[in-house]
């Protein structure tokens, strides 16, 4: 009988870690141990002896890993980034999901390739929720520098809300720029000249 | 026609070249647009670097060395034309050791050393990553200073070495500007070294390439390495690095305040909280003394600590690391841009007492004071 894989889910964010928990849940039966303090985060790993880790791409604690990675490490079986060097599709599907995987050197690339599917997957989703809110949040931001801009054409020129925004989109189109630019600067003038 | 180029970097102080040529018009002068994407940490700027996600980037100079070594982890084999940066690092330990620790003047690398092995005990020391400047200065300053002294060190992300200091899963670390400063305000740590007092011209950052693009791509390598030499050239004079420091400190790079930028480019540090500053020679090289150049001595000195460290043969060893840094390709490039080119291609490290002129291709070239605090020196030839 092949032992149960054991995973360990480098995660801060709680409801993060959750998300990816089920759906490595949801792809086999795992050992799966969730570590969301990066207090001691080498020694915490040792200690599991896990066949896998998985970390955020961008996570500032992924320096701490490569330690392991080090046959002289705290962790006495050497461990490899990713899966298998050879495999560079599913580490390139990895890299663009933001997704990095340690593995236990030796594992057999059938056992990992559920495991890093599923957190692919799931990673994915949540880059697309990032840039989503961040989208978000730039179009709002956008929102409001314009109507401080049309505001200020308003009062100074003592015309209606259309109007004005008549003449911030004529003066874009005028001068090839985009409508934000011209609000932003109208916005930067207005505050050096008050 | 522009070109973009994708380049990767983390926010510390010698970044300052790549984020130079960017916003002061460097790279325009060579018709180059460099996108820059910062990196959280250096595995990830190496993945990047792997899947061709940036063409080159700020790297640590020890990486390359290591990675030919088949040290540590990532595919491609990374080489450099440029050293980005000599020195800058700091060298401190946590207040409670520094309160058993007692008087000790700072940047005498023996006295501190016959201090630390005097504590007794072990030692928990962070560093940013396990191939970095910062630890072989470290185990070579241990090594000759204190030998005998047990010694664990540990990867800690330099933003978290005040935290770890004050959680206790530390005792010391060495770590690259702003973030010593970083722990003497955040930790009350206090800083004995700068890493030029254990080496006053160690190789920090280099601009690393996957190894074979600068020749697959020599005109845009050519031009980036131009923009990028002739902005750490402009980073160097101090009458910039105002200018330099408000750039730097903006909140979409290092995002810390200028003050703390400002004293890293000058060699000005608050070695503990109460003060006072104290300025520190060679602290920061970003071009004087041939500072760009890169060595194949430089590579084989890393090499061969790296070598005896992992139990490498060292002949071979020194070859394959002094490989890595492309001397031959910073004359083809930069020659013809001005840049002073030394006629040997390796130095003996460690071997000049004071700034002095070496024999260059056109004029003499001025290499900076090379010491290691103990005296002793590296000479490339011994080896092979």
């Amino acid at each position: 009988m092949i032992e149960t894989l054991s995973i360990i889910v480098v995660e801060k964010d709680r409801d993060r870690a959750l998300l990816i928990v089920d759906a490595l849940r949801e792809a086999g039966d795992y050992k799966i141990t969730v570590i969301g303090e990066e207090t001691g985060l080498a020694r915490r790993i040792a200690e599991n002896r896990p066949d896998l880790v998985l970390i955020d791409l961008r996570s500032p604690s992924r320096d701490v890993l490569e330690e392991l990675a080090l046959a002289s490490g705290p962790m006495d079986r050497p461990v490899a980034m990713f899966v298998d060097r050879s495999d560079t599709g599913l580490t390139r599907a990895a890299i663009e999901a933001g997704v990095s995987a340690y593995v236990v050197d030796g594992l057999r690339p059938d056992r990992i390739r559920p495991v890093l599917d599923a957190a692919i997957a799931r990673f994915h989703m949540f880059s697309r929720m990032r840039s989503e809110l961040a989208a978000t949040k730039a179009a709002l931001e956008e929102r409001k520098v314009i109507d401080r801009a049309k505001g200020l054409i308003m009062r100074a020129k003592g015309i209606g809300e259309e109007e004005a925004y008549g003449l911030l989109r004529k003066a874009a189109m005028d001068q090839g720029k985009r409508l934000i630019e011209v609000a932003q600067a109208i916005v930067t003038a207005a505050e050096l000249l008050r | 026609m522009t070109v973009t180029l994708p380049l990767g970097y983390i926010p510390l102080v010698d970044a300052a070249p790549l984020i130079a040529a960017a916003e002061f018009g460097f790279a325009e002068e060579e018709g180059l647009h460099l996108d820059l994407h910062p990196a959280a940490s250096w595995s990830m700027l190496r993945d990047m670097l792997d899947f061709g996600q940036v063409v080159a980037a700020q790297m640590l100079s020890v990486v390359p060395v290591a990675r030919a070594l088949g040290l540590g982890g990532g595919a491609q084999p990374l080489e450099t034309a440029l050293v980005l940066s000599l020195n800058g690092q700091v060298l401190g330990v946590s207040a409670p050791v520094a309160a058993r620790l007692g008087a000790v003047g700072f940047g005498d690398a023996a006295a501190a050393g016959r201090a630390v092995a005097g504590l007794g005990g072990s030692l928990r020391i962070g560093v940013p990553f396990p191939f970095s400047m910062q630890a072989e200065l470290l185990h070579y300053w241990l090594d000759h200073a204190a030998p005998g002294v047990a010694v664990e060190i540990r990867t800690v992300p330099p933003p978290r070495m005040a935290e770890a200091l004050r959680a206790d899963e530390i005792d010391g670390f060495c770590v690259g500007e702003p973030w010593g400063s970083h722990a003497v305000e955040m930790a009350g740590a206090r800083l004995l070294l700068p890493g030029a007092a254990i080496w006053s011209q160690a190789p920090e950052k280099v601009l690393a390439c996957r190894s074979g693009w600068m020749e697959e791509r020599p005109e845009t390598a050519g031009r980036l390495l131009r923009a990028i030499w002739r902005a750490a050239r402009w980073a160097a004079d101090e009458a910039n690095l105002t200018t330099l420091a408000e750039v730097l400190a903006q909140p979409r790079y290092l995002d810390v305040p200028p003050e703390l930028i400002d004293r890293a480019l000058r060699g000005r540090l608050l070695v503990s909280a109460q003060g006072p500053e104290v300025p520190v020679a060679q602290f920061l090289s970003l071009h004087e003394g041939a500072a760009n150049f890169p060595w194949r001595s430089q590579a084989g000195w890393i090499g061969a600590r790296l070598a005896a460290r992992f139990g490498i043969a060292p002949g071979g060893a020194a070859e394959v690391a002094r490989a890595t840094f492309r001397s031959d390709l910073f004359r083809q490039h930069l020659g013809p841009a001005g840049a002073a080119l030394p006629r040997a291609s390796e130095k003996i490290e460690g071997g000049l007492e004071r700034a002095s002129e070496v024999p260059g291709m056109k004029h003499p070239v001025i290499l900076a004071r090379n010491r290691f605090f103990d005296g002793q020196v590296f000479d490339p030839a011994l080896l092979v």
